[in-house]
C-alpha cells in the first residue's frame, strides 16, 4: 500500500510539470495585457514599456517560463502584479473561505444525500423515491444563483434570520462564522445532494439485487441492518467516487457562490485575477486546485480499500 | 423527556447558544460606515496609476496642497497662504501649521517638492507644468517655491486638479520613488489612516479616523474646506455581485454603493430606507477614440464623417435608458463647466448620414472595414459598441465589431498592429467629467504622435492651442482658447464624446452629510442610530 501511495506521489510530479508549462503559456497566448490594465486610460505607449519592464514582461515567454519555474521549485510563487504582496499569502488568505464552504457544503450533502439515496432504494417505485428523484433532477437544473437569490430573498431580507452576504473567520465568533455559511452551503449542496442521492440510489439498489442480501435477509437480520451492514457498505464505492469528485470540483468551482454571498474565496480570486491577468496569482492558483485533484483522487482510490477489502493495489 | 420536549430544548439552547456566540461587535461604540466601492482595491499608489479607485483610496489617505471647491473654483487645502511674484514667474506657498503625517512627523516644504516631482512626471496636466518649472527651491520648512519659465494658468490648476492623476502629497522618502514603481509605504497626511494589517485584497479595505488631522476652518466644499471626519471607520467592502450588494444595502449590511446599476435603481428607490444621491453634478462623458494611425481613421475626413453618423441620444438610451440620469451635451468640455461651448458643433452628432456618405465618398472611403472593439463585461460601457455599429453602418461605413472582455479592450487598444492583424480602429470608453475639463487635462486631446495615449493623433496645430491654453492666466482668455481648441478638433477629430450621464450613489437613509464632488469622499459623513 505505501509502495503504491509512493508512486502514485511521484507520478503527480510529471502531472504538475504539464500543468505548469499548459497554464503558463495559455495566459500568455491570450490576449490581455497586465501592463495595459494596471497603467490606464491616458497612458502612453512610453507608460505601458516602462511597467512592462518592471513586472519582466518585456522578456521572451521561454525566459520567463524558467524564472518563473525556477522561484516555484523553491516554494516562491512570486508577488502579485496587483497586489504587491506574495502570492501564497494572497492564496492562504483566501483559502480558509473556501476550504469552509466545502467542508460545510459537503457535510450537509453528505448526511442528505446518503439517507435520501437509501430510502429512494428501499421504497423503490413509491411515491417517496419519485420525490427524491423529482428533487434530483430539479436540484440538477436549477442553476446555483437562482437558488442563492431565492433562499436571499427569503431568509435574509423578508425574515432577516440570517446575512445577505459576507463571510467571518471562525476566530471572530462561531455564531457569525456559522449564520454566514449556512445559506451559501445550503444553496451549493442542492445540486451536491440531488447527485450523491441520485447515485447512492442507484448503487444500493443494484445491491439489493445480490445474492448476499438475500442470504442476510434469509438468516432473518431486520431490514435497517440489511440495508446499513450490508446493502450500504457494499454500495459505498460508486458513493464515494462522488464524494471524492464533489470535493474537487468544490475547492474549484464554487465562484457563483462565492460571488452570489460575496464570500472571499479561491473561485473569487481566480475569476478576478484571470479577469486581471494577474498572470502569478492565475498559475498559483491553477497549479494548486491541480494538486487537490491529484491527492483527493488519490485519496478516493485509498479509502476503496477500506471499503472494499477485496481490493488490493 | 419526550422526543417533542427534547427537541424544543435543544432548538431553544441552540438559539441561545448561537446568539451568545455570534461575535459579539467589539466595534459597536465606532460608528463604522460601511460602502461597497465600483472596484476592489488593488494598488495603493494613486500615482502609479489612474485608475479611480486608486484616486479615491488618495483621497482618503492623502491630502492635496489645492482643492477645487463645488463652485469649480481652485481654493488653498495644505497651503495656509500663496503669493505670486508681478510677473507671474513665482509662486511662493507656505503650508499650514501642524500638518502631520500619519506617523506623527511634521510635513515639510521637501515633501511636498518630492511629491510634485513625481506627480509631474506621471500626470498630463502635471507633465506640461513641469515644462514652465524652471525650479522648485525649498524656503523654509513650511515654505516653498514654484519658479516658472514663463507665466502659466496652470500652477493653481495643475495642483488643485480633482480627478486622476490628483498631485497627493507623500512623505519625501516615499516621493522620491520612481513614478514607474509601485509605493508600497502607505503613510499620507489625509483625514484617514489606511489599515495595512486590515486591508484584505478581494474582500475589503479599511480606513480609521486620523485623530490629528487638522481640518481646515471653512466648511467643506466640493473637494475643498475643511475636512472633518465624522465617523471612526470606514470599510470598502468589495461585493462582485450588483443584486447582492442591493440585497446587502436593504438589510442594513452595507450603508453605501458609490455606483449601482442603473437598472436597479427603480428598487432601490422604492427602499423605504434607501435614498439616491447624485454626488457628482458634472457627472461622466462617453467617448469614442480613433485609432488615428490605421486605414481609414488616419485620413481626418473619414473620422469627420464619423462625426455626422452618430448622435448621442441613441448611446445615451440604449445604456443608460432613463433620461433623469443622462444629457445630450455638444460641449467638449462638459455642460455645466466653466468651458462649456457648443462652438463648430452644428450639425454634427446628429446622424446625418447623407453627409456622412458624402464626405466618405469626398475622402475616397474604399470600405476597409472597422474594427470596432466591444467591450462585453461592463454594464456601462457593454451596449455602446453595438450603437455605433449600426450608426456608422448606416452611415456607409463597414464595420467588423469585436466582442472581448474590457481586459481584452484595454490591451488591444495599446497596440499598434494593423487592425487586420489585432490591431484596432476604433474602441469606447468613458470618462469621470472633471478629468476632462480643460484641453490640457483631456487627455484624448493630447495630439503630440506617440508621447499621446493610444490612439496617438498627431496634429501640430492642436498641440500650439493646448500650449497656448497652458501659457495663458486669464480665464476669459482661456475660454476663448478652449473654443478654438473645439473648433480644430471638428477638423482633427480626436475621439467624439457620447453624451453625458450621471450615477447617483444609493445610501442608506442613515447616512448625511454626504458631499457633492467628482470623487466619493468620506469626510463630513454622518451615521445616525449607529
Amino acid at each position: 500500500m505505501f509502495a503504491y501511495i509512493g508512486r502514485r506521489l511521484l507520478a503527480t510530479i510529471p502531472v504538475m510539470a504539464v500543468v505548469a508549462v499548459f497554464v503558463f503559456m495559455m495566459l500568455r497566448l491570450t490576449s490581455g495585457d497586465p501592463a495595459a490594465i494596471i497603467a490606464g486610460n491616458a497612458a502612453t505607449a512610453q507608460d505601458i514599456l516602462d511597467i512592462r519592464q518592471k513586472l519582466g514582461l518585456d522578456q521572451p515567454i521561454v525566459t520567463q517560463f524558467f524564472i518563473w519555474l525556477g522561484h516555484v521549485l523553491t516554494g516562491d510563487f512570486g508577488e502579485s502584479f496587483f497586489y504587491k504582496k506574495q502570492v501564497a499569502d494572497i492564496i492562504a488568505d483566501r483559502a480558509g473561505p473556501t476550504l469552509a464552504l466545502a467542508a460545510c457544503t459537503l457535510g450537509i450533502s453528505v448526511l442528505v444525500a446518503v439517507p435520501l439515496g437509501v430510502i429512494a432504494a428501499y421504497r423503490r417505485g413509491t411515491w417517496l423515491d419519485r420525490l427524491v428523484m423529482g428533487f434530483s433532477v430539479l436540484g440538477f437544473s436549477v442553476p446555483v444563483f437562482v437558488i442563492g437569490y431565492a433562499l436571499i430573498y427569503v431568509f435574509a431580507i423578508k425574515l432577516n434570520w440570517l446575512p445577505v452576504q459576507g463571510y467571518q473567520p471562525l476566530a471572530d465568533g462561531i455564531g457569525g462564522f456559522f449564520a454566514r455559511l449556512i445559506l451559501p452551503s445550503v444553496t451549493l449542496s442542492v445540486i451536491y445532494i440531488a447527485l450523491i442521492a441520485r447515485i447512492t440510489r442507484t448503487s444500493v439498489i443494484e445491491v439489493l439485487g445480490e445474492d448476499y442480501i438475500r442470504t442476510a435477509r434469509a438468516k432473518g437480520l431486520s431490514s435497517r441492518v440489511v440495508l446499513m451492514r450490508h446493502a450500504l457498505r457494499n454500495a459505498a464505492v460508486p458513493i464515494v467516487t462522488v464524494i471524492g469528485i464533489g470535493v474537487a470540483l468544490l475547492i474549484g468551482g464554487v465562484v457563483v457562490t462565492e460571488s452570489v454571498f460575496s464570500i472571499p474565496g479561491l473561485g473569487r480570486l481566480t475569476v478576478d485575477a484571470v479577469l486581471a491577468r494577474d498572470y502569478p496569482t492565475v498559475q498559483a492558483v491553477i497549479l494548486l486546485f491541480s494538486l487537490a485533484y491529484v491527492l483527493i483522487n488519490l485519496l478516493v482510490d485509498v479509502t476503496y480499500t477500506l471499503l472494499d477489502p477485496r481490493i488490493r493495489y | 423527556m419526550s422526543t417533542s420536549r427534547w427537541l424544543k430544548t435543544a432548538a431553544l439552547g441552540a438559539v441561545a447558544g448561537f446568539a451568545a456566540l455570534s461575535g459579539t461587535p467589539n466595534a459597536a461604540a465606532q460608528v463604522t460606515v460601511r460602502a461597497v466601492m465600483h472596484s476592489d482595491l488593488k494598488i495603493l499608489d494613486p500615482i502609479w496609476t489612474t485608475a479611480y479607485i486608486q484616486r479615491n483610496y488618495g483621497y482618503m489617505v492623502y491630502d492635496t496642497l489645492f482643492a477645487t471647491d463645488a463652485d469649480g473654483q481652485v481654493k488653498p487645502q495644505m497651503i495656509e497662504h500663496y503669493e505670486v511674484s508681478p510677473d507671474q514667474l513665482s509662486y511662493t506657498m507656505t503650508l499650514r501649521d501642524g500638518l502631520l503625517w500619519h506617523d506623527g512627523k511634521p510635513v515639510t516644504a521637501e515633501d511636498c517638492v518630492a511629491s510634485i516631482k513625481r506627480w509631474g512626471a506621471k500626470d498630463t496636466m502635471g507633465q506640461k507644468l513641469l515644462t514652465f518649472v524652471k525650479d522648485m527651491p525649498v524656503v523654509n520648512a513650511r515654505t516653498f517655491r514654484i519658479v516658472l519659465s514663463s507665466p502659466t494658468g496652470l500652477v493653481l490648476a495643475g495642483l488643485g486638479k480633482p480627478s486622476s492623476n490628483t498631485p497627493f502629497m507623500m512623505p519625501k522618502r516615499v516621493a522620491e520613488t520612481s513614478p514607474s514603481e509601485q509605493i508600497s509605504d502607505t503613510t499620507g497626511s489625509g483625514p484617514f489612516v489606511f489599515k495595512r494589517d486590515e486591508w484584505k485584497p478581494g474582500d475589503k479595505a479599511v480606513f480609521v479616523k486620523f485623530d490629528k488631522y487638522k481640518p481646515r476652518a471653512e466648511p467643506p466644499s466640493g473637494l475643498a474646506g475643511g475636512k472633518v471626519v465624522k465617523v471612526d471607520r470606514v470599510e470598502w467592502k468589495v461585493v462582485a455581485d450588483q443584486q447582492t450588494a442591493m440585497n446587502a444595502l436593504f438589510a442594513g449590511e452595507v450603508d453605501y454603493i458609490e455606483q449601482p446599476q442603473h437598472d436597479l435603481l427603480p428598487l432601490m428607490k422604492a427602499d423605504k430606507n434607501v435614498k439616491l444621491v447624485d454626488v457628482n453634478p458634472l457627472g461622466n462623458q462617453y467617448a469614442l477614440r480613433f485609432n488615428t494611425t490605421a486605414k481609414p481613421f488616419d485620413n481626418p475626413k473619414i473620422r469627420q464623417a464619423v462625426l455626422y453618423a452618430l448622435n448621442q441620444e441613441d448611446f445615451l438610451k440604449a445604456t443608460i435608458g432613463d433620461p433623469q440620469y443622462y444629457k445630450v451635451c455638444k460641449a467638449m468640455f462638459v455642460c455645466g463647466a466653466p468651458l462649456a461651448s457648443t462652438k463648430g458643433m452644428d450639425g454634427l452628432l446628429e446622424s446625418n448620414f447623407a453627409k456622412s456618405k458624402a464626405l466618405l465618398k469626398e475622402a475616397g472611403y474604399d470600405d476597409t472595414p472597422i474594427v470596432l472593439l466591444h467591450s462585453t463585461d461592463l454594464q456601462v460601457l457593454t451596449n455602446l459598441a453595438p450603437v455605433a455599429k449600426s450608426l456608422l453602418e448606416k452611415g456607409g461605413f463597414k464595420v467588423d465589431m469585436q466582442s472581448m472582455d474590457w481586459q481584452s479592450v484595454v490591451a488591444r487598444r495599446a497596440k499598434k498592429d494593423p487592425p487586420s492583424q489585432g490591431g484596432w480602429n476604433a474602441m469606447i470608453t468613458s470618462w469621470v467629467s472633471a478629468d476632462i475639463l480643460n484641453p490640457v487635462s483631456t487627455a484624448f486631446l493630447n495630439a503630440s504622435c506617440d508621447k499621446a495615449p493610444f490612439g496617438w493623433p498627431c496634429d501640430a496645430e492642436l498641440e500650439r492651442l493646448r500650449d497656448q491654453f497652458a501659457r495663458e492666466t486669464d480665464p476669459a482668455k482661456q475660454k476663448a482658447i478652449a473654443e478654438a481648441v473645439q473648433l480644430r478638433w471638428t477638423q482633427y477629430p480626436t475621439h467624439v464624446f457620447l453624451g453625458q450621464w450621471y450615477q447617483p450613489s444609493a445610501v442608506r437613509k442613515n447616512i448625511n452629510g454626504i458631499i457633492v464632488a467628482p470623487v466619493p469622499v468620506f469626510w463630513n459623513m454622518t451615521k445616525s442610530g449607529a
